[in-house]
């Protein structure tokens, strides 16, 4: 038996000791996780922190005792006050599960029941573990979704999940989690699918609940700034295995493995956006956007008449330079994508698109297709992008065969040059998609794309979907490219960060239309606009020793960009403040912050 | 709420529809070869007496006057009459209307009780004994038809262990329930193996779900997880798959209601067309389309009251 067994003060609350699990595959036992120990105590944050397959979510489910029916717990024990919970008997099990530990997960959107009222969702977890009356565990309900900062709660308890912004349902199922008063709460992964705002407002939310309940948290990331910001100690792992333990100030200042060094190197970081300035480029842009709007009619009522409009893009005006990364920035539902799908003619627009010095309207088929070449997309799921029922030596050499371009033998000369260029060897162009791991797989996205010699490529948040080491590496490349191929990138990006890191200018957008244009240093460095700045003081940073930002004000919800026939919103009408740099007068977006 | 406006408003959209339904019936139906004064004559009538029964119904009159008379009688609820019956078709069809409602409805309550545990079963013990056994007999089932999965029952249930009545429709509530058990469960068997494939689907996809496990972390018992976070959301495409076969359904009755010679409207439809009764042909039809129009209307209600996502 090992020491601590006994609760008291001093003793851990919670004690993980060898654990390892391992899936079976064939009749084979795949190692998940080998001889992981660790000790939670009352009241800490404890992050565990590590890439995809490191091990990490998955300790988490043992951990509450969800493990999926194809993985076990070959050996070691997870001690709750002296008790085994991996030895529990299911129903025992179930008292603890919500009771003792509670759990919140990354996705706010698939974790709450659609066809559920919150109210009765919060009711039913409140009534599975004590014996309240109805009208008791309402009032219970109430007052835990007070307790997470949600105004009205009786009248949130009434809406069904799908009424609920995501920032909101994540409250919700805190709420659901704390409402039970717990010893422990895991938060697998709780901020990554959310906006950078509203994550901000989740870990704030997160500090402050802790500090009033005592509770102490597991927290799953593989964000290095969200541990910087929310532990007291950290563990690594990687590839199942525990690499580091420590003190998180510790861990960042005087990291001991290779491994947590690594991982420390390949975090993008913040700063006030100095390094090179932007190349200024006199040859004409590879593509000129003036006044741009995307509308999408939304029809109603009997004869199916448009009613309302969603004003997703308005009145945008940029150029791109060749060679130049243009960064474009903003929380979901801004319009950034659009703006793509509109460069590429895959949405209709108004307003005046140029690519390589011609309009995009009044093409011909033959010169939209010409177009094509100039213009290619790399997308944020390579998965998705890639069909899975095609050898990937024929994906990418796919587009020379669609705009007829070269021999059989020249294309695949083409296709063994462009492997090797993105780092990829040759041999493996007879295999499937699924045979390859996520970044080789955004790397033969890269070489698609660059396989027909574009002016331009679209990167819609080509590097968000993976891990930080690996997105270090594709944005080297794509840097590299850049400066071999002068091809000109326009980045899609809900990350800061790594806009901060590539880019040469930014427009921040938001709501449909650009707050804030300017060079890298001009926005990162002396951002302008509140929305930017906001933006910026939203990301956590990644080191310990950082004094927080002053808690920001909970934001009400962003309002919406759909109008009734004939109105639109506010014109942001953006003025020159000194060599070059835009920004919008600031009354459109007070809505936002006052709220 | 708004979200039910669309009950007041759909409506008003099933008036071009049961138009369109109503001319393409019946000309349909006039393309049918055959001369019905000739067949209610027999083979020996003279010229005289079959011109004397055309002029009676108005077959002598172009197809577009039929149409018109047509419509005027409806107005005045008559749909004409059936030259086998010599009443109104409308009242032709008041009188057969319930045991084909009768029978449609125990159909789809039953497969929904067979294929509900079925599903269940078969979705948790995913891969088991059961679950095989389940995805089996769906599969046969589906293969069936129901002439002669008609024709078995009759002969185990009523023939060797005489339990139900071999065919017919009862006067008293009772009577018509033992009537109508075997022609139910005949269609009540090909239309559970459909459902249960559906819901085994919905309910396996449930059983992995984001909702499911954060139920389970929450401590909820997996009966809860499953009847009231899985069962529930798997339910919602049913009602849609049930809708998308009522036509489908509504055709079954036909034949079903011939192996048991139950008293409905597909047993009516047969009669007529054998004795080209247009009356009663384009009567049927036509109720058979308004049923279809409704009862897909029906299941909309069903599904905005299910899912509080959906808007209509």
């Amino acid at each position: 038996m090992e020491t601590g067994m006994q609760a008291g003060p001093g003793a851990p609350l919670l004690s993980v000791r060898g654990l390892t699990l391992a899936a079976s595959r064939g009749g084979e036992d795949l190692p998940l996780v080998e001889g992981l120990s660790f000790d939670l105590a009352w009241g800490e944050t404890l992050a565990i922190a590590g890439e995809s397959g490191s091990g990490k979510s998955i300790t988490s489910l043992a951990v509450i005792g969800l493990l999926p029916p194809a993985v076990r717990a070959v050996a070691g024990r997870v001690l709750l006050g002296g008790r085994d919970l991996l030895a529990l008997p299911e129903a025992a099990m179930r008292r603890i599960r919500g009771g003792r530990i509670a759990m919140i997960f990354q996705e706010p959107m698939t974790s709450l029941n659609p066809v559920m009222s919150v109210g009765a969702q919060l009711v039913e977890a409140i009534c599975a573990h004590e014996p309240l009356s109805r009208r008791e565990a309402r009032q219970r309900a109430a007052a835990a979704l007070h307790a997470v900062r949600i105004a009205q709660p009786e009248r949130r308890m009434r809406q069904f999940p799908h009424e609920l912004s995501g920032g909101m349902r994540q409250r919700v199922m805190i709420a659901m989690a704390l409402a039970l008063r717990p010893d422990v709460l895991i938060c697998d992964e709780p901020t990554t699918a959310l906006d950078v705002t509203v994550q901000r407002e989740v870990l704030d939310l997160l500090r402050e609940l802790q500090r009033e309940t005592g509770t102490a948290l597991v927290l799953i990331t593989h964000d290095m700034g969200v541990v910087a910001e929310m532990a007291t100690r950290v563990i690594v792992m990687r590839a199942g295995q525990m690499v580091e333990e420590g003190p998180v100030e510790r861990i960042f200042a005087a990291p001991r493995a290779d491994y947590t060094r690594e991982l420390l190197a390949a975090v993008p970081r913040m700063g006030r956006g100095e390094g090179a300035p932007a190349p200024v480029a006199k040859a004409a842009p590879v593509a000129r956007l003036a006044d741009l709007r995307v509308r999408f009619d939304i029809r109603g009522g009997l004869l199916q008449r448009v009613t309302h409009r969603v004003h997703a893009v308005e009145h945008v005006d940029f150029d791109i330079l060749p060679a130049e990364t243009f960064a474009l920035v903003g929380e979901s539902g801004c319009g950034k994508s659009t703006i793509a799908r509109a460069l590429v003619g895959l949405v209709p627009f108004q307003g005046h698109v140029e690519v390589a010095g011609k309009a995009l309207r009044g093409l011909s088929a033959r010169g939209r297709r010409a177009l094509c070449r100039d213009v290619q997309m790399v997308f944020q799921d390579p998965m998705a992008a890639l069909d899975p029922r095609m050898r990937v030596g024929d994906l990418v050499a796919e587009p020379l065969v669609i705009h007829g371009i070269g021999t059989d033998r020249e294309r695949r000369a083409r296709v063994a040059e462009l492997f090797a260029r993105v780092g990829l060897p040759q041999e493996v162009a007879d295999r499937y998609p699924h045979e390859f791991s996520g970044g080789q797989r955004q790397r033969i996205c890269i070489a698609r794309a660059l396989a027909p010699r574009p002016k331009l490529i679209i990167c819609d948040e080509s590097v968000s979907a993976l891990d930080v080491s690996v997105q270090a590496r594709i944005l080297a490349l794509l840097e590299a490219l850049k400066r071999e191929f002068g091809i000109a990138y326009l980045f899609i990006s809900h990350d800061m960060a790594v806009v901060e890191n590539i880019a040469d200018r930014v427009a921040v957008m938001y709501l449909g239309q650009i707050v804030e244009l300017g060079t890298r240093a001009q926005v990162f460095g002396d951002p302008r606009h509140p929305y930017t700045r906001r933006l910026i003081e939203a990301v956590p940073v990644p080191d310990p020793a950082h004094a927080a930002p002053p808690r920001l004000r909970l934001s009400g919800e962003v309002p919406s960009p759909i109008h009734a026939l004939g109105q639109g919103p506010a014109r942001a009408v953006l003025r020159d403040t000194g060599g070059g740099h835009l920004v919008a007068d600031t009354e459109m977006t007070a809505v936002r912050t006052t709220a | 709420m708004h979200r039910y406006r669309f009950v007041l408003l759909r409506p008003l959209q099933f008036l071009p529809v049961l138009f369109g339904i109503s001319v393409i019936t019946f000309v349909l139906v006039r393309l049918i070869p055959g001369d019905p004064a000739r067949i209610l004559l027999g083979a020996r009538a003279t010229p005289t007496a079959i011109a004397n029964i055309r002029a009676q119904y108005g077959l002598d009159e172009p197809i577009w006057m039929q149409y018109l008379y047509f419509l005027r009688n409806l107005a005045d609820g008559e749909m004409g009459r059936s030259t086998l019956y010599k009443i109104d078709v409308l009242r032709l069809i008041a009188t057969r209307i319930e045991p084909t409602l009768a029978l449609v409805g125990a159909g789809v309550v039953l497969a929904l009780l067979i294929a509900l545990p079925f599903s269940a079963v078969s979705a948790r013990r995913r891969g088991g004994a059961a679950d095989h056994a389940v995805r089996l007999v769906s599969t046969a089932g589906i293969g069936f038809p129901s002439f002669w999965l008609g024709a078995m029952l009759i002969l185990l249930f009523s023939v060797h262990l005489g339990w139900l009545p071999v065919s017919g429709y009862g006067e008293t509530l009772a009577g018509k329930l033992t009537h109508l058990a075997l022609p139910g469960l005949t269609i009540a068997l090909s239309l559970s193996a459909v459902l249960t494939r559906s819901l085994r689907a919905g309910m396996i996809a449930g059983l992995q779900s984001d909702v499911a496990t954060a139920a389970r972390a929450r401590g909820m018992p997996e009966g809860v997880v499953f009847w009231r976070h899985v069962v529930p959301n798997a339910l919602v495409p049913v009602v849609n798959l049930l809708a998308v076969n009522i036509g489908w359904l509504i055709g079954g009755t036909v034949v079903v209601e011939s192996v048991f010679a139950v008293p409905g409207l597909g047993n009516l439809m047969v009669r007529g067309i054998f004795s080209r009764d247009y009356m009663v042909v384009q009567g049927v039809a036509l109720t058979f389309a308004v049923a279809t129009v409704l009862i897909n209307f029906l299941a909309d209600i069903v599904t905005v009251a299910l899912d509080p996502r959906v808007e209509l």
